[in-house]
């Protein structure tokens, strides 16, 4: 079924037709109608779950453990300082292997209070052992949801799909709904090989000795390794199903490209307009949207941007006294892997001011006019 | 009733608690687990935070409990505890009791958030807080459960505690919640008959249980229950309960109350104190105590 839906009721129909059985939620801005139709959905009997309305997010990602723990697929959504305020149990998630699923609305970090978009709240979280997924369309969102609960139930790694505020979180697209049955027949039931039940008992997360820690961190990150195969193979699956491939990444007339755009989120839908429009000036651009940024998709990374001229990365988030995020970890992917490619990193659109087409033509064209970076970043539409 | 002629045991005697746990010598909070899992029984979960708990258990690969343990992040025994019970219900499971057993820090200070979010959706849980009155696994550090006049490592006989305890189960009634009731271990009897009578009650119960700990207290283990006993006899810690936030029943009205002085030279914590400051004490307690018997009156 057809029907026009913002950004934040993709993700509520995602966790709805993935039949998420506990919801623990809080409300900020602008997460709000994620949940405010989830309980709906709880209320109507339309979902059969248990909503828990907390009073903070970190009481709503200690519940999504527990009940995670209990052997019940969960799910929760939230923003910014709300997921800030889970950092801690965002290791726990992860550490205890609960494959919580969760919506980030990407919103920028206070203060000065902004409710707008850009990537430094859940790029803050990069190293809390989870999956990251940055979407680009209301479809996508939905699409990627079910397919983060089938992932991330296989491999019992939390999953966060990450959408921008406003740009797609409150913007209105067409999506297809897939049937419920169909759904059913891709992702299956929940069934956990551990679980907390009396009737096999048994003590999580307790002390544990220098002797077996690294051991419990070096399977973490050996099943982490796995997930880009895995996401590969459910979307396979998934487009058996229903016709679209939710991948790692997404590569827009690469191919032949002088000069290829590396984009995330909305950012990469901008992008492919540029291309059009700097392809019609007789310009070779390409863009490659990173979608899968945890765990990093080295190997498609290093095919794609291996045959790349000239690299462009687009960063809407900064790590203070370094670089834009992506623009390290790709040139942290790629180098002693290729030959030496030049790329370029750009900062734009911080707390939500527009990354336009225009924009991004301009990153293009500085990206061909040098021969190397000459600039440690390059601030696209700053007021200096 | 038919009366019983012989000796009639008054626990039951099945244990979920093996020996090989990490407590030290007469520690107070090993024995309140022994004796609300007496009550809840097998079909009991518990979650435990960051707390002396967390280490008596014993620690990766091995429990000493026979019942499923989840170990939380120290602010969310309640949150946790009631996800787990949301995920229960949902895998069909509507009978196992889940418990938050936490500490007097993870309850009064850090968790005090869940837990009063918990109490307010009356989320079905049983919330212990055994109460040591300090932040005892980290090293006898001062909460906002230790009394006034205590010395711990961070209020030096010097700058002795100088606030009164948190009055936590006057903040949790104001919930609400169908069941409180404080309890000592030194009163095994009692304790069991309120955990048990927790049990059976839906939403969110509170179980305050005063708990000795002689390496935080600079008291003689063999003192422990000796002590568990006093407090409750001077009125420091009256044996209530509390039902629906409202109905007061004092479960142990001491014929005379005993000087507290009584209790307080048994411990290296109060050892500093001069006689002025004992009896400020002692003004206090019969204060409280005034005021207990004045709640209990007006629900009568």
């Amino acid at each position: 079924m057809k029907k026009v839906i913002m950004g934040n009721h993709s993700l509520s129909y995602g966790a709805m037709l993935s039949r998420a059985q506990v919801i623990s939620a809080y409300p900020i801005t602008p997460q709000t109608q994620v949940v405010e139709l989830l309980s709906e959905m709880c209320a109507n009997n339309v979902l059969d779950a248990k909503f828990i309305k907390v009073e903070s997010e970190h009481s709503a990602m200690a519940s999504c453990i527990g009940a995670s723990l209990a052997g019940a697929r969960t799910f929760t959504a939230t923003s910014a300082q709300g997921l800030a305020l889970m950092h801690e149990l965002l290791h726990w998630a992860s550490g205890g292997r609960m494959p919580v699923v969760m919506g980030n609305i990407n919103r920028a970090m206070a203060p000065g209070w902004s409710i707008w978009t850009d990537q430094n709240d859940s790029l803050s979280q990069r190293d809390t052992g989870w999956i990251q997924i940055y979407c680009s369309s209301n479809q996508e969102v939905l699409d990627t949801v079910i397919q983060a609960f089938k992932v991330s139930e296989k491999i019992m790694i939390p999953s966060m799909v990450v959408l921008d505020a406003f740009v797609l979180s409150h913007t209105y697209e067409v999506v297809d709904i897939p049937d419920q049955e169909k759904v059913d027949a891709y992702l299956p039931p929940f069934k956990p090989e551990f679980t907390l039940t009396p009737d096999d008992p048994h003590a999580f997360g307790g002390l544990t000795s220098p002797e077996h820690y690294f051991e419990l961190r070096y399977m973490l990150q050996k099943d982490m390794e796995k997930v880009p195969a895995l996401i590969q193979e459910t979307a396979k699956e998934f487009e058996e199903m229903f016709g679209r491939y939710p991948g790692l990444v997404e590569a827009y007339r690469c191919e032949d490209a002088d000069v290829t755009l590396v984009t995330s989120g909305t950012v990469g839908y901008t992008a492919r307009v540029a291309v059009d429009m700097l392809r019609e000036e007789g310009i070779k651009a390409g863009n490659l949207r990173i979608k899968v940024f945890r765990p990093f998709p080295f190997e498609i990374i290093r095919k794609i941007l291996g045959e790349a001229r000239k690299v462009a990365v687009v960063d809407r988030n900064i790590s203070y006294g370094h670089h834009g995020i992506f623009y390290e970890e790709v040139k942290s992917a790629i180098y002693g892997f290729t030959k030496d490619i030049p790329i370029f990193g750009f900062i734009a659109g911080l707390g939500g001011r527009d990354i336009t087409p225009e924009d991004l033509k301009g990153i293009a064209h500085y990206a061909l006019k040098k021969d190397r970076p000459e600039e440690e970043i390059v601030w696209i539409g700053v007021k200096k | 009733m038919k009366k019983e002629k012989t000796m009639k045991l008054s626990l039951p005697e099945e244990e979920f608690i093996n020996s090989g746990h990490l407590a030290c010598q007469g520690c107070g909070a090993t024995l309140a687990m022994r004796y609300v899992l007496k009550a809840t029984g097998k079909r009991t979960v518990v979650c435990i935070p960051a707390c002396c708990w967390a280490v008596i258990d014993g620690p990766f690969p091995h429990s000493s409990l026979d019942v499923p343990i989840f170990h939380c992040a120290f602010e969310t025994a309640a949150s946790s505890a009631t996800g787990v019970k949301a995920g229960l219900e949902m895998v069909g499971d509507h009978e196992t009791t889940v418990v938050a057993f936490a500490g007097d820090g993870g309850t009064f200070d850090i968790g005090i958030q869940a837990l009063s979010g918990a109490a307010e959706r009356n989320d079905d849980i049983i919330y212990v807080c055994y109460d040591n009155e300090a932040y005892m696994n980290t090293g006898i550090q001062r909460s906002s459960a230790t009394p006034y006049g205590a010395w711990t490592t961070t209020t030096p006989v010097k700058h002795f505690k100088n606030r009164p305890k948190k009055d936590i189960d006057a903040i949790l009634a104001a919930h609400g919640i169908p069941y409180l009731a404080t309890a000592s271990i030194g009163y095994p009897e009692d304790l069991y008959k309120k955990a048990k009578k927790a049990k059976d009650i839906k939403g969110t119960r509170f179980l305050h249980i005063y708990t000795p700990c002689p390496a935080g207290w600079k008291s003689r283990p063999e003192d422990t229950i000796k002590l568990s006993r006093l407090v409750v006899q001077t009125g420091i810690f009256p044996l209530y309960e509390i039902e629906d936030g409202e109905r007061y029943t004092i479960n142990m009205k001491p014929k005379e109350r005993k000087p507290i002085n009584e209790y307080l030279k048994l411990q290296g914590r109060f050892r500093h104190l001069t006689e002025d400051q004992i009896a400020l004490m002692q003004e206090q307690v019969d204060k409280n105590w005034e005021r207990l018997l004045r709640r209990v009156s007006s629900e009568e």
